[in-house]
C-alpha cells in the first residue's frame, strides 16, 4: 500500500462482548484491504491446523498473546495499523468482557470513532448499552453500530431494523454524537466490511471501510479556544553559544486553539498578561501553530513559569477550582475510596486530592443515574466531588477533552486506578490583570 | 498556514515530542536506547526537536552483543558525537567476565543475553526510564504495549496488569528500584519510520542500502558470513555461526531491511540505492519486517516470553 504522501489518520477502537466477533472483524479488514504479509498469513495457515480445524482463524491476528490464544479471549488492548490509499489507521482491539471495561476506556480516550459490535441474533444486551454509553461519555464523535452475524439470521432486514430502532431509542439519552452509521455484516465471511454484500439489497450506506476512509475528520480538533499546558521549561545551560544565553522557552503541546505570534496571552494561575514574542521550533519560527501541535513559546517578560501552568488567550478563560465536580470510571479492583489521598494528573501537573462524595452511579441497563452508591467499584461509572491540595485550572471536559480529563493515581502502588472528566466550571477565572511591568 | 490540519507524520510527530517531553519532565534520570538503527534515528531526530536549542537531557545508552555489524557501531558513535550527547556501551562480553551473564550452552545467539546487560546498566546508573524505539506494529507482544511501560524491580513486564492509559495523560510514577520504558514510536508503522526518515533527510547506516556481501542459507534465510577469526589467542566470538561445508555459500547484492546483530539478521536480496528506493520495496514487500529476524522465529511468543524478562 504505497503512501509515501501526506494522507489523513484516523484512529478508531471496536467493542463489544464476547464473541461478538470484534478481532474477527479487524482481521477481515487488515485481510481484505490486503494489509497483511505472507509470513502473517503463514502463521495464520499455522494456527489453522491447531485451533481452526483446517479454516483459517482471522481472530489470531489480533489475539497476540499465548495466554489469550489458549483461551480465546482478548485480555488487553491490542493495536493494529493498517493503511488504504485514501486514509491511515489506527486500530485499538479493545475487549467486551465486562470486568475490562477499563481497557475500552484506554483503547477508546484518543478515537474519533468507536464501532461497537452487535450480535444479530442476541440484538442489544448491557455490554452494547455500556459501549455506546462509554463512547458518548469519552465525546468519541463518531459512531459506528456493526450489526454483525446476519448471516445467522438470513440476512433479513427487519431484525436489522429492530436492533437499530432500539439503539435510537436510547441513544438521545447520551448526548451527542456528530454521526452515527448502522451497517448490516457478516465479518466472517466478508460482508459489508470492504466489500459490498450480495445478500443486503435493501442496505444504502456505505461498507465499513467506505465510511472509515470519507467520515468527515479534520474538524474533530477543537480549534476554538486556545490553551497550552507548560510541559517543559526549555532553557539552554550553554556557555559556549551567547546568543542561547536569554532563550527562555516555554515548550508543549497545545491542547486547543491557535496562537499567533505577537497575540496577547494570560499565564494561569498567576494571571499575569503577556505577549508571545515567538513560536520556536526545530526546524525555525511560526507565525502562528495549532493543536495539537508542540510548540516552544517565548514569551515577552520573564515571567517565573513553570511545568503544570497554563497559558491561554484573552477570551474565553478556564476556571479555576479545588473543588470539582466530575464523572470517574473506576479501574481498580481496590473501590474508590472517600476521603483516602490519591494523586490527580491533569494536564501537565499532579497534585494531591481527596475524593469527598459518590453522588451516583450509571445503572447500564437503564443508563440512569443511582444516587448515593458510597463507593464506585472496578468498571462502574459515576458522579463524584473532589478536592485538590491545589487549584486546577481546566474546562469542562464537553468543551475540552485534554484540559477536562484528569487520572487518579494510587499511592505507594502507583497504579492508574480511575479515569475522570471534568464539569464544567462554575465561573471563568477572573485574573486581576496587572499587565507586566518591570 | 491555510488549513489547520496534520498529516499523519505531523501527527505521529507531536504525539512522540509530547512523549518524550513527558519523560524529561518526569524522570530524574532517563536514559535514551539508540543502537544506530532505523528507529531510533528517528528518536534522536524527535529528541532535537523536543528539546532543542537544549542539550537533549539524557545519555544515550546501546547494548552490544558482539556481534555487531562495524558499519552500525561507526555510524552509532559518530551520532553520538555530531548530536553532542553522551553515548554508554555495555557489551555481553564484559558481562560475562563480570559474571552477570553466562553464554548459554549450544546457543550462539546472544539476543537474550542482552536482557541482563541492560538490567544491569539501568542499575549501575540508577535509570529510572529507557526511552526505546519498539513500535507496536513490529509482532503481536508489542502490540499490546503501552507508550510508559511499567517493569517491576525484577526489570520484567506483566502484560495482563498494564496501566491503563487515557488521553495523553501517563502516569510516569515509579518508586526506588522500578523503572519505565517508553516507546515514543509506538504509533508509527515500518512505512512511516522510512517517510519519516525521507522527509527529515536523516542519514542511516549503508547497510540499509544494497551492497555486496558474502552469505550463506540457514533456516530459510540469506545470514551475513561473519569477520574471520584473526586473534587466535581468544575463541572465536562467531563459533556454531558459521557456514558449515555443506551450507550454500554465496556473494550477493543485498541489504537489511531491520538490524539485530549479524547473526541474527536475515539478509534481503535487494538493489536500493536511495531511501526512495526503499520506500518502494517496503510498500511491495509481502512479508513483515520481523520476518527477517532469526530471534523472533524461535517461536510463536517468542518475543513474549523475552518481553516478560525484561527485553526491550
Amino acid at each position: 500500500m504505497p503512501h509515501s504522501h501526506p494522507i489523513e489518520l484516523l484512529r478508531f477502537n471496536t467493542c463489544g462482548s464476547v464473541d461478538d466477533g470484534k478481532s474477527t472483524l479487524i482481521g477481515r479488514l487488515l485481510y481484505d484491504s490486503k494489509s497483511l504479509m505472507e509470513d502473517q498469513v503463514e502463521a495464520l495457515e499455522k494456527s489453522a491446523d491447531i485451533t481452526g480445524g483446517g479454516q483459517i482463524n482471522l481472530a489470531n491476528l489480533t489475539d497476540g498473546l499465548r495466554a489469550e490464544r489458549e483461551q480465546g479471549i482478548t485480555i488487553d488492548v491490542a493495536y493494529r495499523y493498517f493503511a488504504t490509499p485514501k486514509r491511515k489507521f489506527i486500530v485499538a482491539d479493545t475487549p467486551g468482557h465486562v470486568q475490562y471495561t477499563r481497557n475500552m476506556v484506554t483503547g477508546a480516550s484518543n478515537a474519533n470513532l468507536s464501532i461497537v459490535l452487535v450480535d444479530a441474533r442476541q440484538g442489544v444486551i448491557e455490554q452494547t448499552r455500556r459501549h455506546t454509553y462509554i463512547a458518548a461519555l469519552l465525546g468519541i464523535p463518531h459512531l459506528v453500530i456493526a450489526i454483525n452475524k446476519m448471516d445467522l439470521v438470513d440476512w433479513k432486514q427487519e431484525r436489522f431494523q429492530e436492533i437499530r430502532d432500539e439503539i435510537e431509542d436510547f441513544l438521545p439519552k447520551l448526548g451527542a454524537f456528530r454521526d452515527v452509521k448502522f451497517i448490516p455484516m457478516s465479518a466472517l465471511n466478508g460482508d459489508n466490511v470492504v466489500d459490498f454484500s450480495k445478500h443486503t439489497p435493501w442496505y444504502e450506506g456505505p461498507t465499513l471501510l467506505g465510511h472509515l476512509e470519507t467520515v468527515h475528520i479534520a474538524s474533530d480538533w477543537n480549534m476554538s479556544t486556545f490553551r497550552f499546558p507548560v510541559q517543559w521549561v526549555n532553557r539552554p545551560n550553554n556557555p559556549t553559544d551567547k546568543s542561547l544565553h536569554d532563550f527562555r522557552g516555554l515548550s508543549g503541546q497545545i491542547a486547543s486553539g491557535i496562537v499567533c505570534k505577537g497575540q496577547q496571552v494570560v499565564v494561569l494561575p498567576a494571571g499575569i498578561r503577556t505577549t508571545v514574542k515567538d513560536i520556536w521550533t526545530y526546524d525555525g519560527s511560526l507565525a502562528e501553530a495549532f493543536c495539537p501541535q508542540s510548540a516552544t513559546l517565548c514569551l515577552e517578560h520573564d515571567i517565573d513559569i513553570s511545568r503544570g501552568d497554563m497559558i491561554v488567550g484573552l477570551e474565553n478563560l478556564p476556571g479555576r477550582s479545588s473543588e470539582l465536580s466530575a464523572r470517574v470510571c473506576w479501574m481498580n479492583q481496590r473501590p474508590l475510596q472517600t476521603g483516602k489521598k490519591y494523586f490527580l494528573k491533569h494536564t501537565t501537573q499532579t497534585v494531591q486530592a481527596v475524593v469527598t462524595a459518590v453522588e451516583n452511579k450509571i445503572n447500564f441497563d437503564t443508563l440512569e443515574a443511582v444516587d448515593a452508591p458510597g463507593t464506585l467499584a472496578m468498571n462502574d461509572i459515576g458522579g463524584i466531588k473532589i478536592r485538590t491540595a491545589k487549584p486546577l485550572v481546566f474546562d469542562g471536559y464537553s468543551t475540552n477533552r485534554l484540559t477536562g480529563s484528569f487520572i487518579l493515581i494510587e499511592q505507594g502502588t502507583n497504579l492508574t486506578v480511575g479515569a475522570g472528566m471534568l464539569a464544567p466550571p462554575l465561573e471563568a477565572v477572573k485574573p486581576e490583570y496587572s499587565d507586566f511591568a518591570i | 498556514m491555510s488549513s489547520y490540519h496534520l498529516d499523519h507524520l505531523q501527527y505521529l510527530e507531536t504525539e512522540a515530542i509530547h512523549v518524550m517531553r513527558e519523560v524529561a519532565a518526569e524522570f530524574e534520570r532517563p536514559a535514551l536506547l539508540f543502537s544506530g538503527g532505523k528507529d531510533s534515528i528517528c528518536l534522536l531526530r524527535l529528541a532535537e526537536k523536543a528539546f532543542r536549542p537544549s542539550d537533549i537531557p539524557m545519555p544515550f545508552l546501546n547494548v552490544e552483543t558482539g556481534h555487531e555489524f562495524p558499519e552500525l557501531i561507526e555510524f552509532r558513535d559518530r551520532r553520538a558525537k555530531q548530536l553532542g550527547a553522551k553515548l554508554i556501551v555495555r557489551t555481553v562480553d564484559e558481562a560475562f567476565a563480570k559474571g552477570i551473564a553466562h553464554p548459554t550452552p549450544g546457543q550462539v545467539s546472544r539476543n537474550q543475553l542482552q536482557i541482563p546487560v541492560l538490567l544491569a546498566a539501568i542499575e549501575e546508573f540508577q535509570f529510572d526510564c529507557a526511552i526505546g524505539g519498539a513500535r507496536r506494529d513490529e509482532e503481536k507482544a508489542r502490540a499490546k504495549e503501552r507508550f510508559f511501560s511499567f517493569r517491576d524491580s525484577f526489570g520484567q513486564w506483566d502484560p495482563k496488569n498494564q496501566r491503563p492509559e487515557i488521553w495523553n495523560l501517563y502516569n510516569a510514577r515509579v518508586n526506588p528500584g522500578e523503572n519505565m520504558r517508553v516507546f515514543p514510536l509506538s504509533n508509527w508503522t515500518e512505512m512511516d519510520v522510512w517517510d519519516y526518515i525521507k522527509k527529515e533527510q536523516l542519514e542511516v547506516p549503508n547497510i540499509y542500502f544494497s551492497h555486496e556481501r558474502e552469505c550463506y542459507r540457514k533456516g530459510g534465510q540469506w545470514l551475513p558470513v561473519p569477520p574471520p577469526h584473526t586473534d587466535a589467542t581468544k575463541p572465536d566470538p562467531y563459533e556454531g555461526a558459521r557456514p558449515k561445508p555443506t551450507d550454500t555459500v554465496k556473494k550477493m547484492i543485498c541489504r537489511v531491511r531491520t538490524i539485530a546483530d549479524m547473526i541474527s539478521t536475515g539478509m534481503i536480496e535487494s538493489k536500493t540505492e536511495t531511501i526512495d528506493d526503499i520506500i518502494g520495496e517496503v510498500s511491495a514487500a509481502r512479508v513483515t519486517e520481523r520476518g527477517t529476524r532469526a530471534d523472533d522465529k524461535a517461536s510463536e511468543a517468542a518475543m513474549e516470553d523475552r518481553k516478560k524478562a525484561g527485553y526491550f
